[in-house]
């Protein structure tokens, strides 16, 4: 069992993982296209249209490629978390299928206008399919996030018994989560700077070959702008996020920051290396080494220099002087709940409406932990420290280094130095796949950290995994892990040479 | 409005709008059948020509599929649930076809392509038929039944090693499967003619529309004898599922003019629209076809869900088998879902108007000189 769901686990994240390669492209590159477009219709100067053709083009290629590995996601939830869709697909299918109809279609719809309506419709109809793919993308980000932000913080359900799933009772606390709104701001904001680098970058790369010219200074200017204004929105919405794990999802917080023994006034680490002999239950050194900022975990988290944060190990074993419970009493509580539901089942078989009322009223008094009843003991709680830590802590690194960056970039711009800077138009370049990597991170943190969770607090992932063998989900992950990267390849391969017949100047496509 | 409704008026609504969402489906995978069909370009133009007709609206084939499972996942949870986590391999497969395609038009004529031209030209063609052909065998369960279990927690378990791809083995389900697939080769080659101008391309695609319909009839003939005749899953009192005679063709007539009437009438439209296409100079045989292929499809997935019978039932074990009844989202979903449904009219409305925009100008070997390519 345990290794069917690590495959199941493995098949997902490989997907998921695969799918936020493009994503964040999507999300923001449909919007600087748009920019440019607007200014083309604006002047009326080709040379504007030229430039929104040739990344438009390069924006085609990686939304094939984001389209192909979405279908996979949007049916996996099926195929490989068969429980997980019955038990909370009463909740979570409806954000799938809103996503389908307000979202995609608009993608569809529109894309086939943006790419081959120059002809065929008027330029202001052009320019508003163009920015209609760019909403329409987002939008999918809107209703996919939400469905995510119900994962980390359910609400808005109730558990029936008689269908043994829960049900939505109230759609608004859904989709207004503040989990779910903070999550889709973040991501978003993500894609915008992971965009913006690419733009910069393969504009730095024209710079340094001495080619197009005018299209790259202009490319510039337009991506380091976004970029700088999506550099502070995401510290800004980073923060909002960090606060929202730090009210509901206490373990995930800690284990972002490596923080075993709780404190007062927490710091945060900026540069560490965590010791890996640690454990909850001993009391060795949780840093190899670190150099923190004092008190300002407990800002960040609660807003307050001097609150309490708690570490992993009184969220597992309990602090009561601050009325935190030990992990072994809501096991046991759900456990209670557990029994009080397969009694509740056999009454109702036998048509004994008293038992099964009696039993009905114990699973309320215990339904809040049913999903702890079914994890073996309070160390499961532990999502991989080390992974989160690191990913975490690079993923805000990264912020700021994109920060500078794009202030830079939009300095240089305006100064009109760009061609003298090489080393600055070096590390532009190089910085592309620094964007994905931030992105890739970020979801690292909010996914692993959430382990053993697949719904926070409700339905640990053992329980949500398909009855499928073992061999089957191995024979599909190692399907799509060749397709997904033979397709990655052939994707970088074809983008690589657009770029480099622009450079030429056969800028057919 | 919905609140007033009551649970059964909303799971009937429901399973409508899932019919109409897989109704549409069927018919846009002409785009899967054109796949199957780029043989008759006798040069690259002509190909060129081909591919960038269905180009123009293969992810709108492909958003539809997307929300069929969306709709499917809202509305008919249990089903989502049993279906893809049961016959894991099934839908894997169809997935895999899917993913292939949707990279394909992009792909294949880039410089620097990695596999070349030929090779995305086999993608869409492995899409076309094996992709097609396991869909539409999937979809044929609905009356054939599959092997699954479902306890009294509502959690399933498969009961056939082959993991759904059982269902490519069963005669009945390939017929349909194979009826479909010919019919999406109708659909396509009424949809090119109508879409391109090349007076020799049109001629061939016109005579191969002709091969299609004679080779589809004996598949579609074994299918439609043995629905009607066969012992089908019916719904009894208090959710009692049993083998009844004749249950589809009672559904059908049941149903009225929802059953045997659109099957009657979908069935007049696609023979006209193969006459149009193959004996007449028409440009518009699709709208025939097209509109037969949309009615044909909801007669026969009225007769599953709502007909009195169990749309997806089980042969392993009568009593596990799905109804709308049984295998929906609470009220209280159903209901926000049917708001949400009352978009799927403007949405509609504005694909067709950007249809009708774009296809005005009719592709051409002139006007491909300067356009964006596929
Ligand atoms: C709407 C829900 C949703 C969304 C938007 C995402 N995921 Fe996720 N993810 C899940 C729902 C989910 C899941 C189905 O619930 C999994 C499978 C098992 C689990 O615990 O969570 C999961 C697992 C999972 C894991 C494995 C964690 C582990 O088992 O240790 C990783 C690394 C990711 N995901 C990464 C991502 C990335 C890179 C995403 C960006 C597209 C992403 N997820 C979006
Ligand atoms: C489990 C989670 C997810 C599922 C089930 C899913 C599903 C899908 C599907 C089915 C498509 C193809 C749609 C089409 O037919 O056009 C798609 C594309 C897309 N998805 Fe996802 N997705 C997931 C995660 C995400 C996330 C987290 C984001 C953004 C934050 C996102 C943003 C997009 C965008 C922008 C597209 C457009 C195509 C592209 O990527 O280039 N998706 N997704
Ligand atoms: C600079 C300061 C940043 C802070 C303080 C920050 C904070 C956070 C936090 C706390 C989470 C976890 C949320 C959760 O688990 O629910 C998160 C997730 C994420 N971050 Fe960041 N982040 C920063 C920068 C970035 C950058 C530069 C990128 C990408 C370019 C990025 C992309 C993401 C993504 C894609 C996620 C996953 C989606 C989500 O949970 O919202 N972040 N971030």
């Amino acid at each position: 069992m345990e290794t069917l769901i690590d495959w199941s686990r493995a098949q997902f994240a490989l997907t998921a993982m695969y799918h936020f390669l493009f994503v964040p492209l999507t999300l923001g590159l449909s919007f600087i296209v748009a920019f440019m477009e607007s200014l083309y219709v604006k002047t009326g100067d080709e040379k504007y249209k030229t430039m929104t053709k040739f990344w438009m083009t390069l924006f085609g290629i990686n939304f094939a490629i984001g389209v192909a590995t979405g279908l996979i996601m949007e049916f996996e939830f099926g195929t490989n978390w068969a429980a997980y869709s019955w038990i909370v697909g009463d909740i979570f299918g409806a954000p799938l299928a809103i996503e389908g109809i307000l979202a995609f279609f608009l993608e569809a719809t529109f894309f086939a206008v943006m790419f081959f309506g120059w002809d065929r419709v008027s330029k202001r109809f052009h320019l508003l399919s163009t920015w209609l793919v760019a909403i329409g993308s987002n939008l999918s980000a809107l209703w996919i996030l939400v469905a995510n932000g119900w994962m980390q913080y359910p609400v808005g359900m109730s558990f029936n018994l008689d269908t043994a799933r829960n049900e939505m009772v109230n759609f608004w606390d859904v989709i207004l989560s503040p989990v779910a709104v903070s999550k889709f701001l973040h991501t978003v904001s993500g894609g915008y700077i992971t965009s913006s680098l690419f733009v910069l970058g393969v504009s730095a790369w024209f710079l340094l070959k001495g080619k197009e010219l005018w299209m790259a200074k202009k490319s510039v200017i337009i991506a380091s702008i976004f970029g700088l204004l999506a550099s502070l929105f995401v510290i800004a919405t980073g923060d909002e996020a960090a606060y929202q794990v730090a009210g509901k999802q206490p373990m995930k917080l800690a284990a972002m920051e490596g923080l075993y023994h709780g404190e007062e006034g927490a710091g945060i680490v900026m540069v560490g290396a965590l010791n890996p002999n640690k454990k909850a239950d001993n009391d060795k050194e949780p840093y190899l080494f670190e150099v923190t900022a004092p008190k300002m975990l407990s800002l960040l988290g609660y807003h307050d220099m001097n609150a309490f944060v708690p570490g992993i190990k009184e969220l597992i074993y309990g602090d009561e002087a601050r009325g935190i419970e030990s992990a072994a009493a809501k096991i046991e509580r759900g456990k209670k709940a557990k029994e009080a539901l397969v009694l509740y089942k056999k009454a109702k078989a036998q048509k004994d409406e008293v038992a099964a009322a009696e039993a009905l009223k114990t699973f309320r008094m215990y339904e809040k932990e049913l999903g702890y009843g079914y994890l073996q003991k309070p160390e499961d709680l532990i999502p991989p420290v080390g992974l989160v830590f690191y990913s975490f802590h690079l993923m805000v690194g990264l912020g700021v280094w994109f920060l500078a960056l794009f202030a830079m970039a939009l300095l240089f711009g305006m100064k009109d130095s760009l061609e003298k800077r090489r080393v600055f138009l070096k590390a532009a370049l190089w910085s592309i796949p620094l964007g994905y990597l931030a992105s890739e991170a970020g979801w690292i943190v909010a996914e692993v950290g959430r382990q053993p969770w697949a719904i926070e607090g409700l339905l640990p992932v053992g329980v949500a995994v398909s009855n499928v063998d073992t061999g089957m989900v191995q024979a599909t992950f190692w399907l799509f892990f060749v397709l997904f990267t033979a397709l990655l390849i052939a994707e970088v391969r074809i983008m690589l040479a657009q770029i480099s017949l622009k450079a030429k100047g056969e800028s057919h496509v | 409005m919905f609140e007033n409704w009551s649970y059964e008026a909303l799971q009937i609504y429901w399973w409508v709008v899932v019919s109409v969402v897989g109704a549409l489906f069927v018919f846009m995978m002409f785009v899967q059948g054109g796949q199957t069909m780029l043989g008759v370009a006798k040069d690259e133009d002509e190909k060129t020509l081909l591919v960038n007709a269905l180009g123009k609206k293969w992810e709108l084939t492909f958003t539809t599929l997307v929300l069929f499972g969306g709709a499917l996942f809202a509305a008919f949870p249990l089903f989502y649930s049993v279906s893809f986590g049961g016959a894991y391999a099934v839908w894997m497969a169809i997935l895999f076809s899917f993913t292939l395609q949707a990279i394909s038009y992009e792909y294949r004529k880039k410089e620097n392509n990695f596999w070349g031209s030929k090779v995305y030209e086999g993608f869409m063609y492995f899409n076309g038929t094996v992709g097609t052909v396991l869909v539409v065998a999937a979809i044929a369960t609905f009356f054939s039944g599959s092997l699954f279990y479902v306890n009294s927690y509502n959690l399933s378990a498969w009961q056939s090693p082959l993991r759904g791809l059982e269902a490519a083995f069963v005669p009945f389900n390939l017929s349909m499967a194979f009826a479909v697939f010919f019919l999406t080769r109708i659909n396509a080659a009424a949809y090119f003619v109508s879409h391109i101008e090349h007076a020799p391309l049109e001629a061939r695609v016109r005579k191969s529309a002709l091969k299609s319909t004679l080779l589809s009839l004996p598949f579609l003939l074994f299918f439609l004898v043995n629905l009607l005749t066969m012992d089908g899953f019916a719904l009894g009192d208090g959710g009692v599922i049993s083998m009844q005679p004749h249950a589809y063709l009672n559904a059908l007539l049941k149903l009225g003019v929802f059953g045997i009437g659109l099957l009657a009438l979908g069935t007049i439209f696609i023979v006209a629209g193969v006459y149009l296409l193959v004996f007449t100079k028409s440009k518009k045989a699709v709208f025939a076809t097209g509109l037969g292929t949309i009615l044909t499809t909801l007669s026969l997935l009225f007769a599953a869900g709502i007909g009195g019978a169990a749309y997806y039932p089980s042969i392993y074990d009568l009593q596990s088998s799905l109804t709308i009844y049984n295998s929906s989202g609470s009220r209280y979903t159903l209901v926000v879902m049917s708001y949400v449904s009352l978009l799927v009219p403007f949405v509609l409305a504005y694909i067709v108007y950007v249809w009708r925009l774009m296809d005005s100008k009719k592709l051409s070997l002139d006007s491909i000189k300067n356009e964006h390519l596929y």
